[in-house]
């Protein structure tokens, strides 16, 4: 018994001395993040390369998805709206869900799936292949060329990402809208830009920002710590998913209490 | 005599991993374009101290010094002017597999020779692919070379940038013994054309017998025996060294 209790003991401070030491390393990186990109050399051959990979070859996946979104949440909506005669707002109320929160939230989600799980992966299998022992003993700065580009990348083509979801969001509303309800393509975006805020597309830039960012730095610090063997490449890419996710789902709440907080002001 | 110039001078050098000692308190030194074999068994910290000699590790005690700088004393920059006069041959070549053989080449030059020309540059590449007879090579991606030429293509890579030193981590493992033989070659060719001093790390003794002017044996975190091929091996006392003879050359 004595010996248990024992054995517990430090289990427990073990897990939150590992909780705390890998809370800072991961704010290490985001530090050394920061430090790095503004300093040269630029790589930026590789930056649009990542640009390309991360944007170009998500449009089919996010054009789908965004697509298919508008459809179903105009379809859904549409029998509670005309319950109370209103299916006329119906153009309102997508412009008003899709850019203000499903857009961002969709585009980052599959984003964090597709390229948050391969930046994880390929960075996780070049450390475990030592490839990125082979930059930096080439003199080569590794963090620069792979985190760094990644990121920048992310965070740029993300917002791009989301405001071509939310375009093919609005068509794919459209086509119901006017197969239903006879409504024309001006009437409806008419509709669509009435109801949104120069505020709602500000946010849901900034957001969109935020989680490019969060997808890149995450997908990349797991990469980046991922131990040795491909077990830790799976593990890695896997927890670059989970924890984009979380992280992204966290940081909408946050945006949607401080764009409340300056809408009531 | 004329005393011989050491390029690596290591002493006392310690290296643990939390409970575990793999380097207790190590000497060694490496000379002016000689080729040095350090043996051991799998685990017994052969990369480990070769990693320490280009910044990768950090030693917990000793001193380790690469053409007269303590490695350990170095600041980013001075570590990366070091590293530009070592290369490096990974174990499993470490190739980039997102770029072709060229640019896997050209990616530590264009970083840190900027005033080279792009002729300059292609020429250079194709000069190191003719050295290690690959030149046909030079737009394929790495997942399409065999494991003799992924070592080949690997140390073309480190030698693109005429480091004074090479370090070969196990550059025959995994590979038949007609390769094998090749990549000992290779080895010895480098020395000769490109005058390095060279560490090269293995556990095959054929390797070691081929490519070394000296062995060192480590065993037990220790260089236990260090001399030439002769000295160390045929008629050695302590067991451990007699059994790692015996089992590669006679077993085999």
């Amino acid at each position: 018994m004595a010996e248990e209790s024992g054995d517990r003991k430090p289990l427990l401070s073990k897990k939150i001395d590992k909780f705390f030491t890998g809370l800072a390393d991961a704010w290490n990186f985001v530090r050394r993040f920061f430090q790095e990109v503004f300093i040269p050399p630029y790589e930026f051959k590789e930056v649009i390369q990542q640009c390309y990979r991360i944007g170009v070859e998500s449009l089919p996946l996010i054009s789908l998805t965004g697509f298919i979104v508008g459809i179903v949440f105009t379809n859904q909506s549409r029998p509670s709206l005309s319950e109370f005669g209103a299916a006329s707002w119906l153009p309102s109320l997508i412009s008003i869900a899709v850019v203000r929160a499903m857009g961002p939230l969709v585009t980052a989600l599959i984003a964090a799936g597709k390229v948050g799980s391969s930046i994880g992966a390929e960075i996780g299998s070049m450390k475990v292949t030592e490839q990125i022992d082979a930059m930096e003993v080439s003199a080569t700065n590794p963090f620069k060329f792979l985190v760094v580009s990644r990121v920048l990348a992310t965070t740029l083509m993300i917002p791009l990402l989301v405001m071509y979801t939310d375009f093919v969001a609005l068509m794919g509303s459209f086509l119901s809208v006017n197969a239903n309800e006879m409504v024309s393509m001006t009437t409806f975006f008419v509709q669509v830009f009435e109801a949104i805020t120069f505020l709602d597309i500000i946010s849901s830039v900034l957001k969109s920002v935020l989680f490019g960012f969060t997808i890149g730095i995450v997908g990349c610090y797991k990469g980046y710590n991922s131990s040795k063997g491909t077990e830790g490449v799976g593990r890695a890419a896997n927890a670059a998913v989970v924890m984009a996710m979380f992280l992204i789902f966290i940081e909408e709440l946050l945006v949607l209490q401080l764009v409340n907080a300056i809408r009531g002001m | 005599m004329e005393e011989r110039e050491k390029v690596v001078e290591i002493r006392g050098l310690v290296k643990s991993f939390g409970d575990l000692d793999v380097l207790k308190g190590v000497d060694l030194d490496l000379f002016r374009e000689e080729n040095l074999v350090v043996l051991g068994k799998s685990g017994s910290g052969k990369s480990v101290l070769i990693k320490i000699m280009v910044g990768l590790l950090k030693q917990d005690a000793g001193t380790l010094k690469v053409l007269g700088q303590e490695v350990s004393k170095m600041n980013k920059k001075e570590l990366n002017a070091l590293r530009l006069k070592i290369g490096f041959s990974f174990q499993n070549s470490a190739l980039y597999d997102s770029m072709t053989v060229r640019e896997n080449m050209e990616f530590p030059l264009v970083r840190n020779e900027k005033n080279l020309t792009r002729k300059d540059i292609n020429k250079r590449i194709e000069e190191l692919l003719d050295s290690v007879g690959l030149p046909q090579t030079i737009n394929q991606m790495p997942s399409e070379l065999s494991g003799g030429q992924k070592k080949r293509i690997g140390i073309a890579r480190t030698l693109i940038l005429n480091p004074e030193i090479m370090l070969y981590d196990e550059p025959t493992a995994g590979l038949d013994p007609i390769t094998c033989g090749d990549i000992n070659n290779l080895i010895l060719e480098v020395r000769d054309r490109y005058k390095t001093s060279s560490i090269v790390i293995t556990h095959d003794l054929t390797c070691a017998k081929q490519t070394g002017d000296r062995m060192a044996v480590l065993l037990d975190g220790q260089f236990d025996a260090v001399g030439t091929f002769e000295e160390v091996f045929p008629n050695a006392e302590d067991e451990r060294i007699k059994t790692f003879y015996d089992y590669n050359f006679i077993n085999s």
